[in-house]
Protein backbone atom coordinates (compact mmCIF):
# COMPACT_ATOMS: atom_id res chain seq x y z
CA UNK A 1 0.00 0.00 0.00
CA UNK A 2 1.22 3.69 -0.28
CA UNK A 3 -0.47 4.80 2.28
CA UNK A 4 2.06 6.29 4.71
CA UNK A 5 2.75 6.66 8.87
CA UNK A 6 4.52 9.10 10.17
CA UNK A 7 3.78 12.99 11.21
CA UNK A 8 2.86 14.60 7.59
CA UNK A 9 -0.50 13.08 8.05
CA UNK A 10 -1.03 15.24 10.93
CA UNK A 11 0.82 17.94 9.71
CA UNK A 12 -1.41 17.58 6.39
CA UNK A 13 -4.80 17.32 8.81
CA UNK A 14 -3.50 19.90 11.10
CA UNK A 15 -4.87 23.67 9.15
CA UNK A 16 -8.27 22.13 8.44
CA UNK A 17 -8.86 20.39 11.98
CA UNK A 18 -8.34 23.72 13.97
CA UNK A 19 -10.80 25.43 11.87
CA UNK A 20 -13.36 22.72 12.54
CA UNK A 21 -12.42 22.41 16.27
CA UNK A 22 -12.09 26.15 16.48
CA UNK A 23 -15.22 26.81 14.67
CA UNK A 24 -17.59 23.42 14.57
CA UNK A 25 -16.47 21.92 18.20
CA UNK A 26 -15.84 24.73 20.75
CA UNK A 27 -18.81 26.84 19.40
CA UNK A 28 -21.37 23.28 20.19
CA UNK A 29 -19.80 23.43 23.81
CA UNK A 30 -20.07 27.22 23.61
CA UNK A 31 -23.84 26.55 22.33
CA UNK A 32 -24.35 24.01 25.26
CA UNK A 33 -23.07 26.68 27.79
CA UNK A 34 -25.45 29.60 26.40
CA UNK A 35 -28.07 26.94 26.63
CA UNK A 36 -27.82 26.93 30.61
CA UNK A 37 -27.60 30.85 31.38
CA UNK A 38 -29.36 32.81 33.44
CA UNK A 39 -32.24 34.06 30.99
CA UNK A 40 -32.39 37.37 32.94
CA UNK A 41 -28.88 38.52 31.39
CA UNK A 42 -28.53 40.47 28.22
CA UNK A 43 -25.94 41.05 25.33
CA UNK A 44 -25.20 44.25 27.19
CA UNK A 45 -25.06 43.33 30.75
CA UNK A 46 -23.91 40.11 29.82
CA UNK A 47 -24.63 36.69 31.17
CA UNK A 48 -24.39 34.51 34.24
CA UNK A 49 -23.46 30.84 33.89
CA UNK A 50 -25.95 29.52 36.58
CA UNK A 51 -26.53 25.90 34.89
CA UNK A 52 -30.18 27.06 34.53
CA UNK A 53 -31.55 23.69 33.11
CA UNK A 54 -35.18 25.71 33.30
CA UNK A 55 -34.71 27.16 29.79
CA UNK A 56 -35.37 23.81 28.14
CA UNK A 57 -38.61 23.55 29.81
CA UNK A 58 -39.09 26.93 29.22
CA UNK A 59 -38.71 26.93 25.32
CA UNK A 60 -40.16 23.59 25.07
CA UNK A 61 -43.07 24.91 26.93
CA UNK A 62 -43.30 27.65 24.42
CA UNK A 63 -42.20 26.32 21.45
CA UNK A 64 -43.28 22.56 21.35
CA UNK A 65 -46.20 22.81 18.42
CA UNK A 66 -43.45 24.73 16.48
CA UNK A 67 -41.03 21.73 17.52
CA UNK A 68 -43.47 19.00 16.08
CA UNK A 69 -44.57 20.87 13.29
CA UNK A 70 -40.75 20.79 12.12
CA UNK A 71 -40.60 17.08 12.26
CA UNK A 72 -43.69 16.32 10.66
CA UNK A 73 -42.85 18.83 7.97
CA UNK A 74 -39.80 17.36 7.43
CA UNK A 75 -40.55 13.61 7.38
CA UNK A 76 -43.86 14.24 4.98
CA UNK A 77 -40.91 16.00 2.48
CA UNK A 78 -38.90 13.11 2.95
CA UNK A 79 -41.30 10.58 2.02
CA UNK A 80 -42.74 13.09 -0.62
CA UNK A 81 -38.91 13.53 -1.39
CA UNK A 82 -38.69 9.05 -1.72
CA UNK A 83 -41.84 9.03 -4.27
CA UNK A 84 -40.78 11.49 -6.39
CA UNK A 85 -36.88 10.79 -6.20
CA UNK A 86 -37.19 6.84 -6.48
CA UNK A 87 -38.66 7.21 -10.24
CA UNK A 88 -36.59 9.69 -11.25
CA UNK A 89 -33.11 8.30 -10.15
CA UNK A 90 -34.08 4.71 -11.65
CA UNK A 91 -35.13 5.93 -14.84
CA UNK A 92 -32.18 7.86 -14.82
CA UNK A 93 -30.07 4.60 -14.01
CA UNK A 94 -31.56 2.03 -15.79
CA UNK A 95 -34.12 3.77 -18.83
CA UNK A 96 -31.94 6.92 -19.68
CA UNK A 97 -29.40 4.95 -22.01
CA UNK A 98 -27.15 7.92 -23.15
CA UNK A 99 -29.47 11.03 -21.77
CA UNK A 100 -28.08 9.99 -18.55
CA UNK A 101 -25.65 12.43 -17.87
CA UNK A 102 -28.04 15.20 -19.56
CA UNK A 103 -30.85 13.85 -16.80
CA UNK A 104 -28.16 14.16 -13.93
CA UNK A 105 -27.55 17.39 -15.00
CA UNK A 106 -31.31 18.31 -14.87
CA UNK A 107 -31.47 17.49 -11.70
CA UNK A 108 -29.12 19.72 -10.19
CA UNK A 109 -29.69 22.61 -12.76
CA UNK A 110 -31.80 24.31 -10.60
CA UNK A 111 -29.72 24.58 -7.85
CA UNK A 112 -27.71 27.24 -9.89
CA UNK A 113 -30.46 29.88 -9.84
CA UNK A 114 -30.59 31.26 -5.68
CA UNK A 115 -32.31 29.33 -3.08
CA UNK A 116 -34.46 31.89 -2.23
CA UNK A 117 -35.05 33.10 -5.87
CA UNK A 118 -36.69 29.71 -6.78
CA UNK A 119 -38.22 29.72 -3.39
CA UNK A 120 -39.63 32.67 -4.57
CA UNK A 121 -40.75 31.11 -7.78
CA UNK A 122 -43.21 29.06 -5.77
CA UNK A 123 -44.98 31.84 -4.35
CA UNK A 124 -45.54 32.57 -7.75
CA UNK A 125 -46.76 29.15 -9.14
CA UNK A 126 -49.33 28.22 -5.73
CA UNK A 127 -50.52 32.31 -5.51
CA UNK A 128 -54.11 32.60 -6.03
CA UNK A 129 -54.39 34.42 -9.04
CA UNK A 130 -52.31 31.82 -11.11
CA UNK A 131 -53.34 29.25 -13.52
CA UNK A 132 -52.30 26.35 -11.24
CA UNK A 133 -55.56 27.31 -8.28
CA UNK A 134 -57.56 28.66 -10.42
CA UNK A 135 -57.24 25.21 -12.33
CA UNK A 136 -57.66 23.20 -9.40
CA UNK A 137 -60.63 25.20 -8.68
CA UNK A 138 -62.44 24.76 -11.79
CA UNK A 139 -61.73 20.84 -11.07
CA UNK A 140 -62.72 21.29 -7.75
CA UNK A 141 -60.13 19.71 -6.05
CA UNK A 142 -60.01 23.04 -4.34
CA UNK A 143 -63.57 24.91 -3.05
CA UNK A 144 -63.78 28.02 -4.60
CA UNK A 145 -62.10 30.21 -2.23
CA UNK A 146 -59.36 27.30 -1.61
CA UNK A 147 -55.61 27.99 -1.24
CA UNK A 148 -52.59 26.78 -1.60
CA UNK A 149 -50.59 29.33 -0.76
CA UNK A 150 -49.59 30.26 3.14
CA UNK A 151 -50.69 26.46 3.86
CA UNK A 152 -48.74 23.78 5.39
CA UNK A 153 -48.95 21.82 1.31
CA UNK A 154 -46.81 25.14 0.30
CA UNK A 155 -44.41 24.61 2.86
CA UNK A 156 -44.24 20.72 2.35
CA UNK A 157 -44.03 21.23 -1.31
CA UNK A 158 -41.42 23.96 -0.73
CA UNK A 159 -39.38 21.89 1.25
CA UNK A 160 -39.73 18.66 -1.05
CA UNK A 161 -38.62 20.85 -3.94
CA UNK A 162 -35.52 22.04 -2.89
CA UNK A 163 -34.52 18.97 -0.80
CA UNK A 164 -35.53 16.68 -3.97
CA UNK A 165 -31.64 16.62 -5.52
CA UNK A 166 -30.19 15.38 -2.35
CA UNK A 167 -32.36 12.35 -2.32
CA UNK A 168 -32.24 11.62 -6.00
CA UNK A 169 -28.49 11.95 -6.24
CA UNK A 170 -27.25 9.16 -3.27
CA UNK A 171 -29.95 7.06 -4.85
CA UNK A 172 -28.91 7.07 -8.17
CA UNK A 173 -25.35 6.28 -7.46
CA UNK A 174 -26.70 2.99 -5.29
CA UNK A 175 -28.96 2.10 -8.52
CA UNK A 176 -26.39 2.68 -10.66
CA UNK A 177 -23.76 0.27 -9.02
CA UNK A 178 -26.03 -2.31 -8.81
CA UNK A 179 -24.79 -5.55 -11.05
CA UNK A 180 -27.82 -6.51 -14.26
CA UNK A 181 -26.84 -10.09 -14.03
CA UNK A 182 -28.04 -10.09 -10.11
CA UNK A 183 -31.54 -9.24 -11.99
CA UNK A 184 -31.21 -11.60 -14.46
CA UNK A 185 -30.07 -14.49 -11.63
CA UNK A 186 -33.27 -13.31 -9.86
CA UNK A 187 -35.61 -13.87 -12.94
CA UNK A 188 -33.55 -17.64 -13.53
CA UNK A 189 -34.60 -17.99 -10.39
CA UNK A 190 -38.38 -17.29 -10.86
CA UNK A 191 -38.38 -14.34 -9.33
CA UNK A 192 -41.51 -12.46 -10.11
CA UNK A 193 -40.32 -8.86 -11.71
CA UNK A 194 -41.88 -7.22 -8.35
CA UNK A 195 -40.40 -9.85 -5.88
CA UNK A 196 -37.08 -9.30 -8.15
CA UNK A 197 -37.56 -5.38 -7.14
CA UNK A 198 -38.41 -5.78 -3.55
CA UNK A 199 -35.29 -8.42 -2.96
CA UNK A 200 -32.70 -7.52 -5.37
CA UNK A 201 -33.11 -3.73 -6.57
CA UNK A 202 -34.50 -2.47 -3.49
CA UNK A 203 -32.30 -4.01 -0.95
CA UNK A 204 -29.17 -2.82 -2.91
CA UNK A 205 -30.57 0.44 -3.39
CA UNK A 206 -31.15 0.82 0.66
CA UNK A 207 -27.35 2.65 1.44
CA UNK A 208 -28.41 5.48 -1.03
CA UNK A 209 -32.19 5.69 0.32
CA UNK A 210 -30.83 6.07 4.10
CA UNK A 211 -28.25 8.51 2.91
CA UNK A 212 -30.76 10.64 0.91
CA UNK A 213 -33.07 10.19 3.79
CA UNK A 214 -30.87 11.51 6.02
CA UNK A 215 -29.86 14.16 3.51
CA UNK A 216 -33.59 16.09 2.86
CA UNK A 217 -34.73 15.22 6.45
CA UNK A 218 -32.08 16.85 8.80
CA UNK A 219 -31.60 19.89 6.42
CA UNK A 220 -35.33 20.29 6.29
CA UNK A 221 -36.24 19.91 9.80
CA UNK A 222 -33.98 23.06 10.51
CA UNK A 223 -35.29 25.24 7.94
CA UNK A 224 -37.43 28.04 8.00
CA UNK A 225 -37.06 29.50 4.52
CA UNK A 226 -40.08 27.63 3.00
CA UNK A 227 -42.08 28.18 5.91
CA UNK A 228 -41.33 32.38 6.33
CA UNK A 229 -42.07 32.50 2.50
CA UNK A 230 -45.12 30.04 1.80
CA UNK A 231 -46.54 29.88 4.96
CA UNK A 232 -48.68 31.31 7.52
CA UNK A 233 -47.84 32.30 11.11
CA UNK A 234 -49.48 29.22 11.84
CA UNK A 235 -46.96 26.72 10.17
CA UNK A 236 -43.88 28.22 10.88
CA UNK A 237 -41.14 25.77 11.99
CA UNK A 238 -38.77 25.74 14.69
CA UNK A 239 -35.72 27.12 12.65
CA UNK A 240 -38.00 30.60 12.51
CA UNK A 241 -38.31 30.59 16.27
CA UNK A 242 -34.65 30.18 17.09
CA UNK A 243 -33.63 32.98 14.20
CA UNK A 244 -36.07 35.33 15.66
CA UNK A 245 -35.08 34.31 19.41
CA UNK A 246 -31.46 34.92 18.78
CA UNK A 247 -32.48 38.77 16.76
CA UNK A 248 -34.40 39.74 19.38
CA UNK A 249 -31.37 38.88 21.73
CA UNK A 250 -32.93 35.71 23.74
CA UNK A 251 -29.78 33.98 23.66
CA UNK A 252 -30.55 31.32 26.32
CA UNK A 253 -33.87 30.34 24.94
CA UNK A 254 -32.78 30.42 21.81
CA UNK A 255 -29.76 28.05 22.27
CA UNK A 256 -31.76 25.81 24.59
CA UNK A 257 -34.01 25.24 21.34
CA UNK A 258 -31.41 24.57 18.98
CA UNK A 259 -29.92 21.80 21.18
CA UNK A 260 -32.87 20.72 21.47
CA UNK A 261 -33.44 20.26 17.90
CA UNK A 262 -30.08 19.06 17.11
CA UNK A 263 -30.79 16.37 20.30
CA UNK A 264 -33.73 15.22 18.14
CA UNK A 265 -32.50 15.04 14.98
CA UNK A 266 -29.51 12.89 17.02
CA UNK A 267 -32.00 10.30 18.20
CA UNK A 268 -34.16 9.84 15.53
CA UNK A 269 -30.72 9.50 12.77
CA UNK A 270 -29.65 6.74 15.59
CA UNK A 271 -32.88 4.91 15.73
CA UNK A 272 -33.45 5.48 11.95
CA UNK A 273 -30.18 4.24 11.07
CA UNK A 274 -30.01 1.06 13.43
CA UNK A 275 -33.69 0.24 11.96
CA UNK A 276 -32.51 0.66 8.54
CA UNK A 277 -29.61 -1.82 8.57
CA UNK A 278 -26.46 -0.07 7.02
CA UNK A 279 -24.58 1.14 10.16
CA UNK A 280 -21.38 1.47 7.76
CA UNK A 281 -23.06 4.77 7.29
CA UNK A 282 -22.63 5.96 10.86
CA UNK B 1 -42.72 3.38 -1.92
CA UNK B 2 -45.83 2.05 -2.09
CA UNK B 3 -46.80 4.23 -5.63
CA UNK B 4 -42.79 3.34 -6.36
CA UNK B 5 -42.50 -0.40 -6.09
CA UNK B 6 -45.54 -1.57 -8.53
CA UNK B 7 -44.42 0.52 -10.97
CA UNK B 8 -40.78 0.51 -10.99
CA UNK B 9 -41.28 -3.38 -9.98
CA UNK B 10 -41.80 -5.06 -13.47
CA UNK B 11 -38.67 -3.13 -15.26
CA UNK B 12 -36.27 -4.60 -12.89
CA UNK B 13 -36.12 -8.07 -14.76
CA UNK B 14 -33.41 -8.86 -17.42
CA UNK B 15 -34.48 -6.56 -20.50
CA UNK B 16 -31.62 -8.59 -22.55
CA UNK B 17 -34.22 -10.97 -24.30
CA UNK B 18 -34.81 -14.56 -24.42
CA UNK B 19 -30.45 -15.69 -23.98
CA UNK B 20 -30.86 -14.54 -20.65
CA UNK B 21 -32.58 -17.30 -19.52
CA UNK B 22 -32.19 -20.99 -19.77
CA UNK B 23 -36.08 -21.91 -19.87
CA UNK B 24 -38.08 -21.24 -23.25
CA UNK B 25 -41.35 -21.42 -21.46
CA UNK B 26 -40.08 -18.66 -19.05
CA UNK B 27 -39.04 -16.60 -22.41
CA UNK B 28 -42.73 -17.24 -23.69
CA UNK B 29 -44.13 -16.07 -20.37
CA UNK B 30 -41.83 -12.81 -21.07
CA UNK B 31 -43.04 -12.32 -24.62
CA UNK B 32 -46.76 -12.58 -23.19
CA UNK B 33 -45.94 -9.98 -20.61
CA UNK B 34 -44.70 -7.68 -23.54
CA UNK B 35 -47.05 -5.10 -24.03
CA UNK B 36 -47.37 -4.84 -19.78
CA UNK B 37 -43.41 -4.73 -19.64
CA UNK B 38 -43.31 -1.92 -22.57
CA UNK B 39 -46.17 0.00 -20.49
CA UNK B 40 -43.73 -0.49 -17.47
CA UNK B 41 -40.58 0.32 -18.89
CA UNK B 42 -42.00 3.61 -20.37
CA UNK B 43 -43.94 4.27 -17.21
CA UNK B 44 -40.77 4.73 -15.01
CA UNK B 45 -38.92 7.23 -17.95
CA UNK B 46 -42.08 8.98 -18.08
CA UNK B 47 -42.42 9.24 -14.25
CA UNK B 48 -38.90 10.41 -14.22
CA UNK B 49 -39.40 12.77 -16.71
CA UNK B 50 -42.37 14.46 -15.20
CA UNK B 51 -40.30 14.66 -11.50
CA UNK B 52 -37.69 16.31 -14.19
CA UNK B 53 -40.37 18.85 -15.64
CA UNK B 54 -41.84 19.64 -11.50
CA UNK B 55 -38.34 19.94 -11.03
CA UNK B 56 -37.48 22.72 -13.61
CA UNK B 57 -40.66 24.73 -13.32
CA UNK B 58 -39.29 27.56 -10.89
CA UNK B 59 -36.56 28.05 -12.75
CA UNK B 60 -38.84 28.54 -15.89
CA UNK B 61 -40.78 30.96 -14.06
CA UNK B 62 -37.39 32.50 -12.70
CA UNK B 63 -36.46 33.18 -16.63
CA UNK B 64 -40.11 34.02 -17.16
CA UNK B 65 -40.46 36.96 -14.22
CA UNK B 66 -37.03 38.01 -15.24
CA UNK B 67 -38.91 39.36 -18.08
CA UNK B 68 -42.13 41.17 -16.04
CA UNK B 69 -42.82 44.80 -15.91
CA UNK B 70 -44.51 44.34 -12.22
CA UNK B 71 -47.60 46.90 -12.11
CA UNK B 72 -46.72 47.69 -8.43
CA UNK B 73 -44.05 46.94 -6.03
CA UNK B 74 -46.14 44.01 -4.28
CA UNK B 75 -47.65 42.31 -7.66
CA UNK B 76 -46.46 38.97 -7.82
CA UNK B 77 -48.30 38.38 -11.67
CA UNK B 78 -46.88 39.00 -14.88
CA UNK B 79 -48.09 41.66 -15.76
CA UNK B 80 -46.41 42.90 -18.99
CA UNK B 81 -42.84 41.93 -20.84
CA UNK B 82 -39.97 44.09 -20.48
CA UNK B 83 -35.93 43.75 -21.03
CA UNK B 84 -35.69 47.00 -18.72
CA UNK B 85 -34.79 44.64 -15.88
CA UNK B 86 -31.86 43.04 -18.05
CA UNK B 87 -30.48 46.55 -18.67
CA UNK B 88 -31.05 48.13 -15.29
CA UNK B 89 -29.87 45.38 -12.77
CA UNK B 90 -28.20 47.21 -10.39
CA UNK B 91 -31.52 49.48 -10.40
CA UNK B 92 -32.98 48.86 -6.75
CA UNK B 93 -31.06 50.19 -3.96
CA UNK B 94 -27.93 47.52 -2.82
CA UNK B 95 -28.58 45.03 -5.61
CA UNK B 96 -25.63 45.28 -7.10
CA UNK B 97 -23.34 45.62 -3.57
CA UNK B 98 -24.46 42.90 -2.19
CA UNK B 99 -23.63 40.40 -5.14
CA UNK B 100 -20.31 42.15 -4.84
CA UNK B 101 -20.60 41.30 -0.94
CA UNK B 102 -21.40 37.35 -2.16
CA UNK B 103 -19.14 36.96 -4.90
CA UNK B 104 -15.83 38.30 -2.92
CA UNK B 105 -17.01 36.26 0.29
CA UNK B 106 -17.63 32.99 -2.26
CA UNK B 107 -14.15 33.55 -3.81
CA UNK B 108 -11.99 33.89 0.01
CA UNK B 109 -14.25 31.07 1.25
CA UNK B 110 -13.85 28.73 -1.77
CA UNK B 111 -10.07 29.50 -1.62
CA UNK B 112 -9.51 28.55 2.12
CA UNK B 113 -12.16 25.60 2.39
CA UNK B 114 -10.10 24.16 -1.34
CA UNK B 115 -6.79 24.35 0.34
CA UNK B 116 -7.58 23.25 3.74
CA UNK B 117 -10.24 20.85 2.88
CA UNK B 118 -7.67 19.08 -0.14
CA UNK B 119 -4.62 18.62 2.22
CA UNK B 120 -7.09 16.92 4.98
CA UNK B 121 -8.46 14.89 1.95
CA UNK B 122 -4.82 13.59 1.15
CA UNK B 123 -3.91 13.40 4.71
CA UNK B 124 -7.14 10.62 5.02
CA UNK B 125 -6.28 8.85 1.89
CA UNK B 126 -2.50 8.51 1.86
CA UNK B 127 -1.99 8.41 5.14
CA UNK B 128 -2.11 6.51 7.93
CA UNK B 129 -2.23 7.48 11.26
CA UNK B 130 -4.20 7.36 15.08
CA UNK B 131 -7.08 9.22 15.19
CA UNK B 132 -8.26 8.41 11.58
CA UNK B 133 -12.05 7.39 12.70
CA UNK B 134 -12.06 10.67 15.12
CA UNK B 135 -11.11 12.79 12.05
CA UNK B 136 -13.70 10.62 9.78
CA UNK B 137 -16.36 11.39 12.62
CA UNK B 138 -15.44 15.65 13.24
CA UNK B 139 -15.59 15.59 9.01
CA UNK B 140 -18.84 14.33 8.81
CA UNK B 141 -20.77 16.04 11.36
CA UNK B 142 -20.90 19.18 10.23
CA UNK B 143 -22.75 18.38 7.27
CA UNK B 144 -24.92 16.55 9.30
CA UNK B 145 -25.82 19.41 11.19
CA UNK B 146 -29.04 21.70 10.92
CA UNK B 147 -27.62 25.10 9.29
CA UNK B 148 -29.50 26.91 11.97
CA UNK B 149 -27.73 25.06 14.78
CA UNK B 150 -24.42 25.41 13.21
CA UNK B 151 -25.22 29.33 12.73
CA UNK B 152 -26.22 29.60 16.04
CA UNK B 153 -23.50 28.31 17.82
CA UNK B 154 -21.18 30.55 15.78
CA UNK B 155 -23.00 32.91 16.87
CA UNK B 156 -23.15 32.00 20.49
CA UNK B 157 -18.97 31.83 20.32
CA UNK B 158 -18.49 34.67 18.70
CA UNK B 159 -20.80 36.25 21.46
CA UNK B 160 -19.26 35.13 24.01
CA UNK B 161 -15.69 35.83 22.84
CA UNK B 162 -17.07 39.13 23.15
CA UNK B 163 -16.74 39.86 19.30
CA UNK B 164 -20.67 40.98 18.94
CA UNK B 165 -19.55 44.11 18.24
CA UNK B 166 -17.57 42.96 15.25
CA UNK B 167 -20.43 40.72 13.44
CA UNK B 168 -19.97 41.54 9.38
CA UNK B 169 -17.61 40.35 6.81
CA UNK B 170 -15.07 38.41 8.55
CA UNK B 171 -17.44 36.24 10.43
CA UNK B 172 -19.11 35.31 7.38
CA UNK B 173 -16.55 34.23 5.99
CA UNK B 174 -15.41 31.81 8.79
CA UNK B 175 -18.61 30.33 8.98
CA UNK B 176 -18.57 29.68 4.79
CA UNK B 177 -15.20 28.16 5.30
CA UNK B 178 -16.65 26.07 7.99
CA UNK B 179 -19.49 24.55 6.58
CA UNK B 180 -17.41 24.23 2.83
CA UNK B 181 -14.57 22.57 4.36
CA UNK B 182 -16.48 18.67 4.79
CA UNK B 183 -17.58 18.90 1.63
CA UNK B 184 -14.72 19.76 -0.08
CA UNK B 185 -12.82 16.93 1.59
CA UNK B 186 -15.26 14.62 1.21
CA UNK B 187 -15.26 15.32 -3.08
CA UNK B 188 -11.46 15.51 -3.20
CA UNK B 189 -11.47 12.10 -1.14
CA UNK B 190 -13.85 10.59 -3.77
CA UNK B 191 -11.23 11.62 -6.53
CA UNK B 192 -8.44 10.75 -4.76
CA UNK B 193 -9.70 6.76 -3.63
CA UNK B 194 -10.45 6.29 -7.30
CA UNK B 195 -6.43 6.59 -7.98
CA UNK B 196 -4.53 4.35 -8.42
CA UNK B 197 -1.55 4.75 -5.89
CA UNK B 198 0.73 2.87 -8.15
CA UNK B 199 0.95 5.62 -10.31
CA UNK B 200 2.82 7.77 -7.37
CA UNK B 201 4.79 4.47 -6.48
CA UNK B 202 6.08 4.39 -10.21
CA UNK B 203 7.04 8.40 -9.98
CA UNK B 204 9.05 7.75 -6.68
CA UNK B 205 11.04 4.68 -8.62
CA UNK B 206 12.14 6.89 -11.18
CA UNK B 207 13.63 9.33 -8.67
CA UNK B 208 11.04 11.81 -8.06
CA UNK B 209 11.32 13.39 -4.38
CA UNK B 210 7.42 13.22 -2.86
CA UNK B 211 7.16 17.16 -3.96
CA UNK B 212 7.48 16.68 -8.00
CA UNK B 213 5.64 13.34 -7.05
CA UNK B 214 2.87 15.67 -5.63
CA UNK B 215 3.23 18.34 -8.42
CA UNK B 216 4.13 16.46 -11.49
CA UNK B 217 1.27 13.34 -10.82
CA UNK B 218 -0.68 13.07 -7.70
CA UNK B 219 -1.87 16.89 -8.32
CA UNK B 220 -2.83 16.56 -12.01
CA UNK B 221 -4.69 13.93 -11.53
CA UNK B 222 -7.16 14.66 -8.56
CA UNK B 223 -7.14 18.22 -10.07
CA UNK B 224 -10.64 17.68 -11.39
CA UNK B 225 -12.11 16.44 -7.99
CA UNK B 226 -10.63 19.65 -6.50
CA UNK B 227 -11.90 21.34 -9.45
CA UNK B 228 -15.44 20.23 -8.56
CA UNK B 229 -15.44 20.98 -5.02
CA UNK B 230 -14.21 24.29 -5.56
CA UNK B 231 -16.94 24.69 -7.36
CA UNK B 232 -19.55 23.46 -5.13
CA UNK B 233 -17.50 25.11 -2.47
CA UNK B 234 -18.13 28.36 -4.28
CA UNK B 235 -22.40 27.27 -5.08
CA UNK B 236 -22.70 26.58 -1.80
CA UNK B 237 -21.06 29.83 0.03
CA UNK B 238 -22.86 32.32 -2.75
CA UNK B 239 -26.60 30.39 -1.61
CA UNK B 240 -26.41 30.08 1.56
CA UNK B 241 -28.67 32.59 3.61
CA UNK B 242 -29.14 30.98 7.08
CA UNK B 243 -25.96 30.55 8.48
CA UNK B 244 -24.97 33.73 6.93
CA UNK B 245 -27.97 35.61 8.48
CA UNK B 246 -27.39 34.52 11.74
CA UNK B 247 -23.43 35.63 12.14
CA UNK B 248 -23.74 38.72 8.95
CA UNK B 249 -24.05 41.77 11.84
CA UNK B 250 -24.95 44.43 9.54
CA UNK B 251 -23.23 43.22 6.22
CA UNK B 252 -25.77 42.31 3.42
CA UNK B 253 -25.02 39.06 0.90
CA UNK B 254 -27.01 38.78 -1.89
CA UNK B 255 -29.45 36.03 -0.48
CA UNK B 256 -30.24 38.41 2.84
CA UNK B 257 -30.83 40.73 -0.31
CA UNK B 258 -33.38 38.86 -1.95
CA UNK B 259 -34.84 37.69 1.66
CA UNK B 260 -35.24 42.21 2.73
CA UNK B 261 -36.81 41.99 -0.55
CA UNK B 262 -39.63 39.38 0.01
CA UNK B 263 -40.90 41.25 2.75
CA UNK B 264 -41.14 44.91 0.97
CA UNK B 265 -41.87 43.53 -2.74
CA UNK B 266 -39.59 42.03 -4.77
CA UNK B 267 -37.99 43.76 -7.81
CA UNK B 268 -38.28 41.58 -10.99
CA UNK B 269 -33.85 42.14 -11.51
CA UNK B 270 -33.62 39.31 -8.60
CA UNK B 271 -35.07 37.01 -11.04
CA UNK B 272 -32.43 38.16 -13.57
CA UNK B 273 -29.67 37.59 -11.48
CA UNK B 274 -30.97 34.02 -10.69
CA UNK B 275 -30.85 33.70 -14.42
CA UNK B 276 -27.61 34.91 -14.95
CA UNK B 277 -26.47 32.40 -12.25
CA UNK B 278 -28.03 29.72 -14.11
CA UNK B 279 -26.72 30.65 -17.79
CA UNK B 280 -23.38 30.56 -16.20
CA UNK B 281 -23.38 27.44 -13.76
CA UNK B 282 -24.62 26.12 -17.21
CA UNK B 283 -21.71 27.37 -18.89
CA UNK B 284 -19.24 26.31 -16.94
CA UNK B 285 -20.97 22.72 -16.82
CA UNK B 286 -21.01 22.18 -20.72
CA UNK B 287 -17.37 23.03 -21.24
CA UNK B 288 -16.29 20.92 -18.68
CA UNK B 289 -18.23 18.21 -19.73
CA UNK B 290 -16.93 19.04 -23.61
CA UNK B 291 -13.72 19.34 -22.08
CA UNK B 292 -13.82 15.96 -20.60
CA UNK B 293 -14.79 14.38 -24.07
CA UNK B 294 -12.22 15.92 -25.72
CA UNK B 295 -9.66 15.23 -22.92
CA UNK B 296 -10.89 11.32 -22.97
CA UNK B 297 -10.05 11.26 -26.94
CA UNK B 298 -13.92 11.08 -28.05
Amino acid sequence: MSTRRGLSGYLLLLPGGVWLALFFVVPTVTLVATSLYDPSGSLQLGYQMTGHVQNYADSLQAYSPQLVRSFVYAGTATVACMLLGFPLAYAIAFKAGRWKNLMLVAVIAPFFTSFLVRTLSWQYILGDNEPLVSFLRTIQVLGPEGHLLATPFAVVTGLTYNFLPFMVLPLYASLEKIDHRVLEAAADLYASPFTAFRTVTLRLAMPGLVAGTLLTFIPSAGDYINSELLGNPRTRMVGNEIQDLFAAGDYPTASALSVTLMAAIVVLVFVYVRRAGTEELL
Amino acid sequence: MSTAAPTSGPTSGPTSGPTSGPSSTRAAARRRRGPVRWLADHLVLVLGLLVLLYMSVPVLVVMLMSFNDPASRNSYSFDGFTTGNWTDICGPYQLCESLVRSLQIGLLATAAATLLGTLMAFAMVRHRFRGRSAANLLIFLPMATPEVVMGSSLLALFVNAGAAGFLGFWTIWIAHVLFCLSFVVVTVKARLAGLDPRLEQAAMDLYANEWQTFWRVSFPLVFPGILAAALLSFSLSFDDFIITNLNAGQEVTFPMFVWGAAQRGIPPQINVVGTIMFLVAMTVVLVGELGSRRRAGR
